[in-house]
């Protein structure tokens, strides 16, 4: 990607120019170097206090019994706070982002007042509230409760978002034709609609499981033992926090990794089931809330033919959650719906349209197509 | 699909939820609170726990009647102790747990088996602080939540600087780097300290308060207090409560408190 | 209402709020700088520059900001002696500001660069074609358009940003939000529910407006084609 994008924004280079990249390249390389060596000489002889690269404080953070003690108990419980979160947010996003669909005024009232408060209060603020109520309230392991809770809250309402624009980004026939079968709105919105913007949204719900992931260690200020709570812990014996919390940090980093890589490879498979556009928005997790540049994001990752000029009309506007309201209206105002082949009319400067009869090939193609069932060869 | 998929996700949910309330009440078990991350007094170490506290609470189990393989160690928290007992998730707890009037509210007590008092732990090569009102200008650590720290504030050293900290080796850590010159809490706790840092910290041996350490058990019992107390009685007398003393703050100096110390275990029995 | 009104009375809830605020707002600027530096560094011709700031994203987008604000008081502080201050409670602002500020930046880059997406190929061509450099075509051109076109991912930043202030906790901040609100727990434990809808609403009062002002702006300053 970042070549892609590099190569927009400067020639070919010459030789004049080559000499120059390579000359700053090794200044920064060696610039970058030298700050890396300069921490570690720093923290190899720190003005007062021990050297922090002596083996003698990283053994105790490495050996086995570090790990099976402390690390692999502290990850494990992170990680069962974070399935448990995560199926609990799925619920609760499927509940309120339903529900904010619903015809009924009163429901979609409730579940949009339920979601905007959940992604607008901290969630660390949740975890303390919880973790005291549930103390207070005697339940076993509040701690847990209220890590698992919390996360369920914050995260579910933003499932219940990505619902929400799933259903939105569904191209219209499918609730055209279900309507014409003579279903309900609801019944059109829960068996032909929710189920395919479900499969359009996994790819996005594993990167949220990416913010779950990280969130849990929040968890470690209301005691909860997680990886980051262990990790303190086993520094507390040998005054080697510093050292034990290097190898949380990478444990977090590698799982984070792994589950971003595994957002990337979501997609392809989870495309096959829906109509809904199911590939990742090109930015970080955080613009899962994103509210209004989906378009326009979407408008950047359409291919220009030739390399030449941008198009006229653009693929349809996707549901965000700025405009949701208007989604429909707006992608009628644009005229253009990349699933419906009939409304890419091409138009002149003067707005009319290029051919006389824009719809002419179109059914000629379309005809021996339809002619054909497809499958028998 | 769609329906084995939800299927198979509650199944999930089922097998955490009960994982994590994680119900042991075989018969035949004891099950003890400690803290777990505290050296020196309970603290996990090749799959078992030790310290000061967990030999006085295996001592109170033997004289209970119980073998050391049946004992379930709990964690309790310094801020879930009081729920734990009231829910009876343990039976006692023994985890630097102060008798005050404010928790015998809603708990009971039994000892005290030990007097801890609040004091200061400093590096070794540390000279000017000898006491609590040696702390005007410097900097003191001490854990978030712990009101030690303000105690220190008010009754003897205005201008001493506060920085909190989740928990104490992180104190002890800012400690040795420099950035704080003292930390505080109970005696106990620090020596616990001192012993696991290699002779490079020391606590000053000069406690400016006494916290009675007693054992937490469910309010009104009593007939169990009673048991605790003659257990810690013996434990006193057979000279085992003098040794854990001495073992668990190896490598320090430390001595309790001689006034207070071994306390008297009457509490809790009407 | 009672409760409220003892609870305000008893604390001072505002001053919480704007040890949050200020936390927020000089984090932003910070990471503002810092990403707008970063996301320069991805798009520049300079491979190392380029590897070094997606590295850089990679490790702060994939890390736990509570174990970012942790090292800022036990790793930046207490061995590479990063100091601010002599008083606490001014360096353990500063520190928080600064771990706050090291981690939104990998986000800010993150958005500007999905900004840069908007910016139509034919930009780039054309300010080439005029012979403006690398540096003058990315300052004069392709920023400026970015910036209006990642809005809305900023202003998600600046919601997210504020919301993670409270995390400062962990690097010994003691007068914010989520501090304040376990003390007042701590000691009115009678009435949990009433405090925590108080700073709940805080922050819903302070976050509607923010997103509110940022659907505003994304659809004002959106670049139209």
């Amino acid at each position: 990607m970042a070549s892609n994008e590099s190569a927009v924004l400067f020639d070919q280079p010459g030789p004049k120019g080559r000499k120059t990249i390579r000359i700053v390249n090794w200044v920064a390389g060696i610039v970058f170097a030298i700050v890396l060596v300069l921490i570690l000489m720093r923290l190899h002889n720190p003005p007062d206090g021990e050297n922090q690269l002596s083996w003698e404080l990283w053994k105790p953070a490495l050996d086995g019994e570090a790990w099976t003690d402390f690390y692999l108990p502290g990850l494990w419980a992170t990680v069962r706070a974070t399935i448990l979160a995560v199926i609990g947010a799925v619920a609760f996003g499927l509940v309120f982002g339903i529900g904010r669909l619903l015809p009924s005024l009163i429901i979609r009232t409730v579940s949009g007042a339920i979601v905007e408060f959940a992604r607008a209060v901290p969630v660390l603020l949740l975890m303390i509230f919880f973790w005291r109520w549930f103390a207070f309230a005697g339940l076993p392991s509040p701690a847990y409760w209220a890590v698992v809770l919390a996360l369920v809250i914050y995260n579910g309402s933003v499932v219940a978002e990505l619902v929400r624009s799933g259903v939105g980004n569904l191209p219209n026939g499918q609730r055209e034709a279900s309507l014409a079968l003579g279903l309900t709105r609801t019944q059109s919105l829960m068996q032909i609609e929710v189920p395919q913007a479900i499969y359009a949204m996994l790819p996005a719900a594993v990167t949220q499981l990416v913010v779950v992931l990280k969130d849990t260690a929040l968890g470690s200020i209301i005691m909860y033992t997680d990886l980051l709570q262990e990790s303190r812990r086993l520094g507390s014996m040998y005054f080697n926090i510093l050292q034990t919390l290097v190898v949380a940090a990478v444990v977090y980093f590698i799982a984070c990794w792994l589950l971003s890589r595994l957002a990337e490879w979501l997609p392809e498979r989870m495309q096959r089931h829906t109509a809904a556009p199911a590939e990742p928005e090109p930015v970080a997790p955080i613009a899962i809330m994103d509210p209004s540049n989906v378009n326009q994001i979407a408008v950047a990752k359409e291919g220009v033919p030739l390399g030449g000029a941008q198009r006229l009309y653009h693929v349809h506007h996707r549901g965000t959650n700025a405009s949701i309201r208007h989604w429909r209206q707006t992608r009628y105002d644009q005229g253009y719906d990349e699933t419906h082949p009939e409304s890419q009319i091409k138009f002149d400067k003067n707005g009319r349209p290029l051919r006389e009869n824009p719809f002419g090939d179109l059914r000629k193609e379309g005809k021996p197509k339809g002619d054909k069932p497809k499958g028998s060869k | 699909m769609l329906r084995r998929a939800a299927a198979a996700i509650c199944a999930l949910a089922c097998v955490f939820a009960v994982s994590a309330c994680g119900a042991d009440d075989a018969d035949g078990k004891v099950r003890i609170g400690i803290k777990f991350d505290q050296p020196g007094l309970g603290f996990k170490k090749n799959g078992t726990y030790v310290g000061f506290d967990v030999d006085v609470a295996k001592y109170i189990a033997k004289k209970l009647g119980y073998s050391e393989d049946q004992i379930v160690w709990k964690e309790a928290p310094s801020k879930q102790r009081e729920a734990m007992l009231q829910n009876g998730d343990v039976d006692f707890i023994v985890a630097t747990y102060s008798i005050t009037d404010e928790r015998k509210k809603v708990v009971s007590f039994a000892g005290p088996y030990f007097v801890a008092g609040q004091d200061l732990l400093v590096r070794k090569d540390e000279t000017s602080i000898k006491g609590p009102e040696d702390l005007n200008g410097k900097r003191l650590c001490s854990v978030t939540g712990s009101t030690s720290a303000v105690t220190v504030k008010e009754k003897f050293a205005n201008e001493v600087q506060l920085m909190e900290q989740p928990g104490y080796a992180e104190c002890a850590t800012a400690l040795f780097s420099g950035i704080v010159d003292a930390v505080t809490t109970d005696d106990i706790i620090l020596a616990g300290l001192a012993s696991a840092s290699r002779g490079r910290l020391r606590v000053v041996g000069k406690p400016f308060t006494q916290e009675y350490y007693g054992v937490g058990i469910k309010k009104g019992d009593t007939q169990l207090a009673t048991k605790i107390n003659n257990a810690i009685a013996d434990m006193i007398q057979d000279g085992s409560w003098k040794r854990a003393i001495a073992d668990n703050t190896k490598g320090t100096s430390y001595t309790p408190n001689a006034k207070y110390n071994p306390p008297e275990p009457t509490e809790g029995e009407k | 209402m009672e409760a409220f009104i003892s609870l305000f009375s008893q604390y001072n809830v505002p001053a919480a709020f704007l040890v949050n605020i200020e936390l927020t707002l000089w984090s932003a600027l910070f990471s503002t700088i810092l990403g707008v530096i970063l996301v320069m560094m991805r798009i520049s011709p300079v491979s190392s520059l380029r590897a070094v700031a997606g590295a850089y994203v990679e490790l702060f987008k994939n890390l736990p900001l509570t174990i970012i604000m942790v090292f800022m008081v036990l790793g930046a502080y207490a061995q590479l002696k990063l100091s601010f201050s002599d008083t606490f409670a001014t360096n353990f602002f500063w520190l928080a500001v600064t771990g706050l500020s090291l981690y939104t930046a990998a986000f800010v880059c993150e958005s500007l660069r999905s900004g840069i997406n908007t910016v139509p190929l034919g930009q780039a061509e054309a300010s080439r074609a005029l012979g403006l450099s690398f540096m003058q075509s990315a300052t004069q051109i392709i920023l400026p358009q970015a910036f209006r076109g990642s809005v809305a991912p900023l202003g998600n930043t600046l919601i997210a940003l504020l919301k993670n202030s409270t995390v400062a906790a962990a690097a010994s901040v003691a007068t914010e939000t989520s501090s304040l609100m376990s003390e007042m727990i701590e000691y009115r434990s009678d009435v949990i529910v009433p405090i925590f809808l108080i700073f709940a609403f805080g922050y819903v009062i302070l976050i509607i407006p923010i997103g509110m002002l940022t659907t505003y702006l994304s659809n004002k300053l959106a670049v139209r084609r």
